[in-house]
């Protein structure tokens, strides 16, 4: 399944799609591929997290999960065997969302290759403003993947229109200023900037940052797509099952507030 | 009147060649934007340089000596060695000339909060210095491990009106404090000015944070002229960031190969390269991204960052600024390293022949020219930077010497 295909499905089901994230070997390895199963019935595309030693962009609870699975042993080459047990289990959409280091660590083109073979659909790389290297964000197109890139409530018209040229599969739209996390309630602003984006890319637009509920996840439906993560890696880290709160926030996206 | 110099690098992109940029997460780019199109305005304006100026005489006292150490000189039987004083500079170290220059720029934006980062406190010192001067909110990162051994700087700092927040995520040093820092500044990012401290992160802070602190430099190179009637044959400074060495080197790193005088960077090798447990990004990293920018770094073969290690907390950082690893790549400066013991050999040298406690970030420049001083002549020119003193450190190296002299 294509990642449009996957956000029109949702579409005509009149919701936005729901994006839940994982990071990858957190709980375990085993407890990870156990979340993936639990999220999956729910799941209009799936987003795994490569664990990394200085996540600039995550709030505490990514943190603590990252490093978790790093001290449980995760490392790139068990985040590729992980994709292909994924990719086994289902035809979703899968991204990766790694910072850059270890891209570059790896050398981006046998990176990019690997986890294309591995079942990646795309890859989302949080610190690379593509136009900061774009010889990079080419090289991953050409190998197959899609490249996803943030953009933000301070984003201005014109870095919209510049991160929007670099962009394939979907746009991540992060809805506060500020690191991964729940929140109780998103800024009215993240209206202004899924406008703002859709104004300029007809590639779906996901909300990600701050949902943890069905009113935050109602607020983030204005978008294509609704992107939850902290709330289920902290779900995760209390041992509580996933499919309560994904329930929630699926009826959350049903009754999106009106555009 | 004071001027901020305008050098060759970086270009409009903020690169030092492949070094440099600005890998951070979008919501951050307009606001690096705004700092680096305040400071190119702030760079003109008479009004901005002159109240600079003021400060960094009046306040911080500047200019600071070249001091002429001649037991240390005859101890060494080579070169004639110069100490550049930073250690006398209020709050003790270099670090005042950029968050004079960078707190005046913040308030210059309408900025009311600002923060830090701070490895031995040094910087964090410096900014809640400057932050109480011109009333300022201030709130310093540090990490958990630096907060045990610097615990005088932490007082230091509550003092002075900051607040400061220990990190206790990843190595609880310098890099995991930065981390909160660049955290904290995606939250607050409208109201809030990052004073960063070292010639590291994205443009513009490496050209800002060298540009600040490259009076250092100048001075030398005027005192040097006047003293010597031309300039130095070698110059030495300590590196972790790397913001005291760019100080003192920029001004000459751009001159003809041949007006050049040599500049040495002295990283910290710890407990040795072999042992793992070092901060030399050059000596022994390879390229890759941290904090916003593409340097020398130390990382393993996943990219995960490896914690650094130096007796010096002011060194314990795994990068080095983008222009440095470009001086590195062209020959422009040489890089060696020097371990916690040669370092701490450096500390005791300097008090017992000079009177001069250093800080121990100093200390490892003063042990690298333990190296090269004396197989230069005697009418040669070193300059070496005192970037700090050791006030700080006394009661470190008292428990690291078991309280032995």
């Amino acid at each position: 399944m294509t990642t449009r295909e996957a956000f029109a499905r949702a579409k005509a089901e009149g919701r936005a799609a729901l994006i839940p994230y994982l990071t990858a070997g957190f709980p375990s390895r085993e407890g990870f591929l156990q979340a993936v199963k639990e999220v999956l019935p729910y799941a209009d595309l799936l987003e795994i997290g490569l664990p990394y030693s200085d996540p600039l962009g995550d709030g505490p609870v990514i943190q603590r999960a990252s490093e978790e699975a790093l001290r449980k042993g995760m490392s790139v080459q068990g985040v590729l065997e992980l994709f292909r047990e994924v990719r086994a289990l289902t035809e979703r959409p899968l991204f990766l969302m790694t910072y850059l280091n270890p891209v570059l660590a790896w050398g981006p083109e046998r990176f990019f290759s690997l986890f294309k073979q591995a079942g990646a659909t795309g890859v989302i790389l949080p610190d690379l403003p593509p136009d900061e290297d774009p010889a990079l964000v080419r090289l991953a197109q050409e190998i197959g993947l899609e490249t996803v890139f943030l953009l933000a409530p301070t984003s201005t018209d014109r870095r919209v229109e510049t991160v929007v040229g670099y962009a394939t599969g979907f746009i991540y739209a992060v809805s506060v200023t500020g690191v991964t996390g729940e929140r109780e309630r998103l800024p009215e602003e993240v209206r202004d900037l899924v406008r703002r984006i859709r104004a300029r890319t007809s590639l779906p637009v996901a909300v990600g940052f701050g949902v943890s509920g069905r009113e935050t996840a109602a607020q983030a439906a204005v978008a294509d797509g609704v992107v939850v993560g902290s709330a289920l890696v902290r779900a995760l880290e209390g041992g509580r099952p996933l499919a309560p709160l994904l329930e929630e926030i699926r009826q959350g996206l049903l009754q999106k507030e009106p555009a | 009147m004071l001027r901020l110099p305008d050098f060759p690098l970086p270009d409009e992109r903020g690169r030092f060649g492949p070094y440099g940029g600005r890998y951070v997460p979008e919501t951050l780019i307009p606001a690096l934007e705004e700092v680096e199109a305040a400071y190119k305005e702030a760079k003109k304006d008479p009004a901005f340089l002159a109240e600079l100026e003021h400060y960094l005489r009046t306040f911080a006292g500047r200019p600071t000596p070249l001091y002429h150490a001649k037991r240390l000189s005859q101890y060494w039987g080579g070169a004639q060695v110069y100490l550049k004083r930073e250690d006398l500079l209020h709050t003790g170290a270099h670090k005042i000339n950029n968050t004079l220059g960078q707190a005046l720029l913040a308030r210059r934006m309408g900025k009311r909060r600002v923060i830090a980062e701070t490895g031995a406190g040094q910087h964090g010192v410096s900014v809640a210095t400057v932050a109480a001067l011109f009333g300022l909110e201030c709130v310093v990162y540090m990490g958990e491990e630096d907060v045990r051994r610097q615990a005088l700087n932490v007082f230091r700092m509550k003092l002075l009106g900051a607040e400061v927040r220990p990190v206790a995520a990843g190595s609880r040093t310098l890099k995991d404090a930065t981390n909160e820092a660049i955290r904290d500044w995606l939250t607050h990012v409208r109201t809030t000015f990052y004073i960063l401290g070292s010639v590291v992160g994205p443009h513009p802070y490496p050209m800002m944070v060298r540009e600040f602190q490259s009076v250092i430099g100048e001075e030398v190179k005027e005192e040097s002229l006047r003293m010597f009637g031309r300039y130095p044959d070698a110059l030495i400074a300590a590196v972790g960031g790397g913001s005291n060495a760019i100080g003192l080197f920029a001004p000459f790193a751009y001159l003809p190969p041949k007006e050049r005088p040599r500049l040495i960077g002295v990283e910290a090798a710890g407990e040795g390269l072999s042992s793992g447990r070092h901060a030399a990004s050059i000596g022994a990293g390879k390229r890759g991204v941290l904090h916003g920018s593409y340097m020398y770094l130390l990382y393993d073969h996943d990219g995960q960052i490896t914690p650094a290690h130096s007796v010096s907390a002011g060194l314990d950082y795994p990068g080095v600024g983008p222009e440095h690893s470009y001086y590195a790549d062209q020959g422009i400066a040489e890089y060696a390293g020097v371990t916690d013991e040669e370092a701490l050999e450096g500390f005791k040298l300097l008090a017992r022949l000079e009177g001069i406690i250093p800080a121990l970030e100093s200390a490892h420049a003063i042990a690298h020219a333990a190296k090269v001083v004396p197989e230069m002549d005697r009418d040669q020119i070193v300059v070496i930077n005192l970037s700090g003193r050791g006030d700080k450190d006394v009661t470190e190296v008292m428990r690291l010497l078991g309280g032995e002299l």
